[in-house]
C-alpha cells in the first residue's frame, strides 16, 4: 500500500454529530490551530443523521434546569449514570441549539419568537438537512482539513499517551498515519452485533446507522482505555418492518401503546425506555401480540403532518404507509423492539472519562456516542460534547508536544493491513463470518430472538464461539479497499461483543429489563452493584473494574 | 431495503457515490451502480443528490415493500417526493424546508 504521513494539531475521527461541531469549536475558539477530520464516509450525509432527524429531544425549555434534565436522565437509567457529566451537558444544551440555528436549521417558533416545545425537553423542528448544514459550515472552515473516505482502525498510543491514529483510504488504498499533539474520538456507537430484526435483503433497514460498527470502542479497547457500562445495551422501541421512531406518534399525536385486545398497557410496566421495551416483550410472550401504537381516528390534518413528518427523518415509514394506501389514522401502527446496540447516546456504554471528556489515555477525548456515563444525549447533547471535548483538547496541545510515530510501528500496520490481500482465498467471506456473530450474539448474548434474556451458561458459550469467529477472521481475504474496511469493521464488532458478554455477566443483577435481563438473577441488586461496571483489555484479558457511582453533584477525575 | 439506478439516465457524476453514508454504491466506466444493495439503510441522501433524478428508492418486499418508486425534485425550499405505484398512479408530497415539523 501507499503510504502517507500527515501532521496536524487535533485529530478529529469520525465527522458526525459531536465530530463536526468540534471542529467548529476549535476552529471559532483558535483559529490557528490545525485540524484533520477524518470521515468513513462524505461529513454531508454521514453518521446518524443522513436521513434527518424529526426533533430536537434534549433541551432546557423553560421553566426546567440542567439539574432537571440529569434527574431525568439518572431515574431513565436507575441510578447507573454519571451526573458529573450529565450536567456538564446539559448546561450548553440551549446554546448548542441556537448555535444550530444560527446555521440555518428550522425551529418552530410561537408568535413571540419562544421555540414552540414538544413536551418538557423537546423542540420541533425541520431536520431534513440538519447534516449537511452542519457539514457545510465545516467545510468552509480554512484550518480544518477533511479527509472524507478515510477508514481509521487504530490509535498509535505509547506510555498510554495518543500519538495519532492509522487508517486507509477506502478508494484510494492510501495507508495513512496521522501523527497529532490531541485526539478526539467521535465514532459514534456499535450496530450490527445482534442479528437485525430485519434479516435478509433489508437487514441493515435498522435503528441506528449500520455504517457505525463500534470502530471507537474496539481501538479504545485495544489500546487499553478503561471502558463503562457496556452492559447497558440499548433497544429501541420502533414501528415494524420500517424500524422508524415511535416518538413522533407517541408524543406528537398522544399515540399510546396498545396489545392486540386494544388494551392500554404502557402503564402496566412503567414509562423508562427499557420498560416501554419489556411491556411490547412481555405482551407478545403472554400472546396478547402484536402490539400497536393507536394512531386510529386521529385527523386528517395529523395524518398529513404525520406523513410530511416522517419523510424528514425516516422516509420509509410514510413510503409504507402510502404503499398500503391507508393512512395513520386508519390503521394502528405495529410496533416492537429492535435488537440490541451499544451506544453511549442513549444508555450509557462507552470511554471512562472525566468532565473534561478526556479519557484514560492522555490526549485522547471522547464525545457523543462513543463516550460513556452520559444517556440521553441525542442530538443536541452529541454536540456539547463536542464542544467540551474541543475546548479540552485545545487545553491540552498548549503544553502537548508532538510525538513521532517509529517506522516500525507504521510498517508493522501496513503489514496487518495488507495481511487480508495476500491471504489466499478463505472458505469464509467477511459476510459468513457476521452473519455468524449476529446469530452467536442473539442466541447465547440475549437478542431478539430470548426476548432479550440471557444466563451466565449462554454467555460463556457467546464468549467462546466469539473468540473462535475472531480467530477466523485473521484469514479472511480482500480484494479491494472497501472488503478490507469490511474486514476491519467485522473485527471492530467482535472485539466489542467480548466486551459486551464480559459486561453483562459482570453485572450479576436485573437492574433494566431487556436492556439487561439475567434470568440468573432476576432481581435488582442494590447492595452490590449499585455501581459501574468498567473494563480495560490488559494482556489479551478483559479485566472488570467495579466502581463506585460518582455522587450528586460531585466531580470523577481520572487520578492517574 | 435499496435503490435502483437508471443507467440510461445516469450522467455518472458521482454525486451519489460520494455522499453515500455506506459507501456503497460505486461507478463502472461512467456509470454508478449499487455494488453491496443489502447494505443501504434507506437513508435516501443519494435520491436527493442526484440531479439527473436517475436514483430511486423502494422498500424491500421484506419489510412489506409493493414496488413503488421514490425520488425528489428540489425547487427553490420545496421538497418534493414523488412516489411512483407500479399501476402508474403518482403521489406527490410537497415539503416546504423553511417550515418545521407539526410534530
Amino acid at each position: 500500500m501507499e503510504s502517507e504521513k500527515l501532521i496536524t494539531d487535533i485529530l478529529i475521527i469520525g465527522g458526525g454529530t459531536a465530530g463536526c461541531y468540534a471542529g467548529l469549536t476549535i476552529s471559532e475558539r483558535s483559529p490557528d490551530t490545525e485540524v484533520i477530520i477524518c470521515e468513513k464516509a462524505n461529513i454531508k450525509r454521514s453518521g446518524c443523521l443522513s436521513a434527518g432527524v424529526n426533533a430536537l429531544n434534549a433541551y432546557i425549555t423553560e421553566g426546567h434546569t440542567p439539574q432537571d434534565y440529569v434527574d431525568y436522565a439518572r431515574k431513565d437509567a436507575d441510578d447507573i449514570v454519571r451526573g458529573d457529566l450529565l450536567f456538564t451537558m446539559s448546561e450548553r444544551l440551549n446554546s448548542v441549539t441556537e448555535r444550530l440555528e444560527k446555521l440555518g436549521l428550522v425551529i418552530l417558533k410561537d408568535e413571540n419568537g419562544k421555540y414552540v416545545t414538544r413536551g418538557n425537553r423537546n423542540l420541533k423542528i425541520n431536520g431534513e438537512n440538519i447534516k449537511p448544514l452542519l457539514a457545510g459550515a465545516v467545510e468552509s472552515l480554512p484550518n480544518v482539513r477533511i479527509i472524507n473516505h478515510i477508514n481509521i482502525t487504530d490509535f498509535s498510543v505509547e506510555n498510554n499517551r495518543i500519538k495519532g491514529a492509522y487508517g486507509f483510504g477506502i478508494e484510494s488504498g492510501i495507508f495513512y498515519t496521522i501523527e497529532a499533539k490531541a485526539v478526539i474520538i467521535a465514532t459514534g456507537g456499535a450496530s450490527g452485533l445482534y442479528k437485525p430484526n430485519n434479516s435478509g435483503f433489508s437487514r441493515h433497514k435498522m435503528w441506528y446507522s449500520p455504517f457505525n460498527t463500534g470502530a471507537g470502542y474496539a481501538m479504545g479497547i485495544r489500546a487499553g482505555a478503561e471502558m463503562t457500562t457496556f452492559e447497558m445495551r440499548f433497544i429501541a422501541l420502533r414501528c415494524k418492518d420500517t424500524i422508524s421512531p415511535t416518538g413522533t406518534l407517541a408524543q406528537g399525536v398522544g399515540a399510546k401503546q396498545i396489545n392486540s385486545l386494544g388494551e392500554v398497557y404502557e402503564n402496566k410496566y412503567g414509562l423508562t425506555t427499557s420498560q416501554r421495551v419489556y411491556g411490547t416483550v412481555t405482551e407478545n410472550i403472554e400472546g396478547r401480540g402484536p402490539c400497536y401504537l393507536r394512531t386510529e381516528g386521529i385527523t386528517p390534518e395529523q395524518d398529513e403532518s404525520l406523513i410530511k413528518a416522517y419523510l424528514n427523518m425516516s422516509p420509509s415509514q410514510t413510503i409504507k404507509w402510502i404503499e398500503s394506501g391507508k393512512n395513520p389514522s386508519q390503521q394502528n401502527v405495529e410496533i416492537e423492539g429492535t435488537e440490541p446496540y451499544i451506544v453511549g447516546g442513549h444508555t450509557a456504554s462507552g470511554y471512562w472519562v472525566d468532565t473534561k471528556r478526556e479519557t484514560t489515555i492522555n490526549g485522547l477525548f471522547a464525545s457523543g456516542d462513543v463516550a460513556g456515563g452520559c444517556p440521553q444525549k441525542y442530538v443536541t447533547g452529541a454536540l456539547a460534547e463536542g464542544e467540551i471535548s474541543a475546548l479540552s483538547a485545545l487545553d491540552y496541545i498548549k503544553s502537548a508536544e508532538l510525538f513521532h510515530i517509529a517506522e516500525k510501528e507504521i510498517s508493522e500496520h501496513i503489514s496487518e493491513a495488507e495481511k487480508y490481500f495476500s491471504n489466499a482465498d478463505s472458505l469464509y467471506t467477511y459476510e459468513q463470518l457476521e452473519e455468524a456473530m449476529q446469530t452467536v450474539m442473539d442466541s447465547y448474548a440475549g437478542g431478539i430472538k430470548t426476548n432479550y434474556r440471557f444466563n451466565e451458561k449462554q454467555l460463556e458459550l457467546a464468549d467462546e464461539k466469539i473468540l473462535n469467529l475472531e480467530k477466523l477472521s485473521e484469514n479472511l481475504h480482500a480484494d479491494d479497499y472497501h472488503e478490507l474496511m469490511l474486514i476491519y469493521e467485522l473485527k471492530e464488532r467482535l472485539t466489542v461483543c467480548r466486551s459486551v458478554i464480559a459486561h453483562l455477566k459482570a453485572r450479576k443483577e436485573t437492574r433494566w429489563h431487556s436492556f439487561a435481563e439475567n434470568l440468573d438473577y432476576p432481581e435488582k441488586d442494590n447492595i452490590n452493584f449499585l455501581c459501574y461496571i468498567n473494563s480495560k483489555l490488559e494482556n489479551g484479558r478483559i479485566k472488570i473494574i467495579k466502581r463506585e457511582l460518582v455522587k450528586e453533584h460531585e466531580t470523577y477525575e481520572h487520578s492517574n | 431495503m435499496s435503490i435502483a439506478i437508471d443507467r440510461n439516465k445516469c450522467i455518472g457524476c458521482g454525486k451519489c457515490s460520494d455522499v453515500c453514508p455506506g459507501s456503497l454504491i460505486k461507478l463502472d466506466g461512467r456509470k454508478a451502480y449499487i455494488k453491496y444493495p443489502k447494505d443501504c439503510w434507506g437513508c435516501t441522501s443519494c435520491i436527493k443528490e442526484c440531479p439527473v433524478n436517475a436514483v430511486k428508492f423502494f422498500l424491500g418486499a421484506d419489510i412489506g415493500g409493493m414496488g413503488s418508486l421514490v425520488h425528489t425534485e428540489k425547487n427553490g425550499n420545496i421538497l418534493s417526493w414523488i412516489i411512483e405505484r407500479t399501476d402508474g398512479t403518482v403521489t406527490e408530497i410537497k415539503i416546504n424546508q423553511k417550515e418545521s415539523n407539526k410534530y
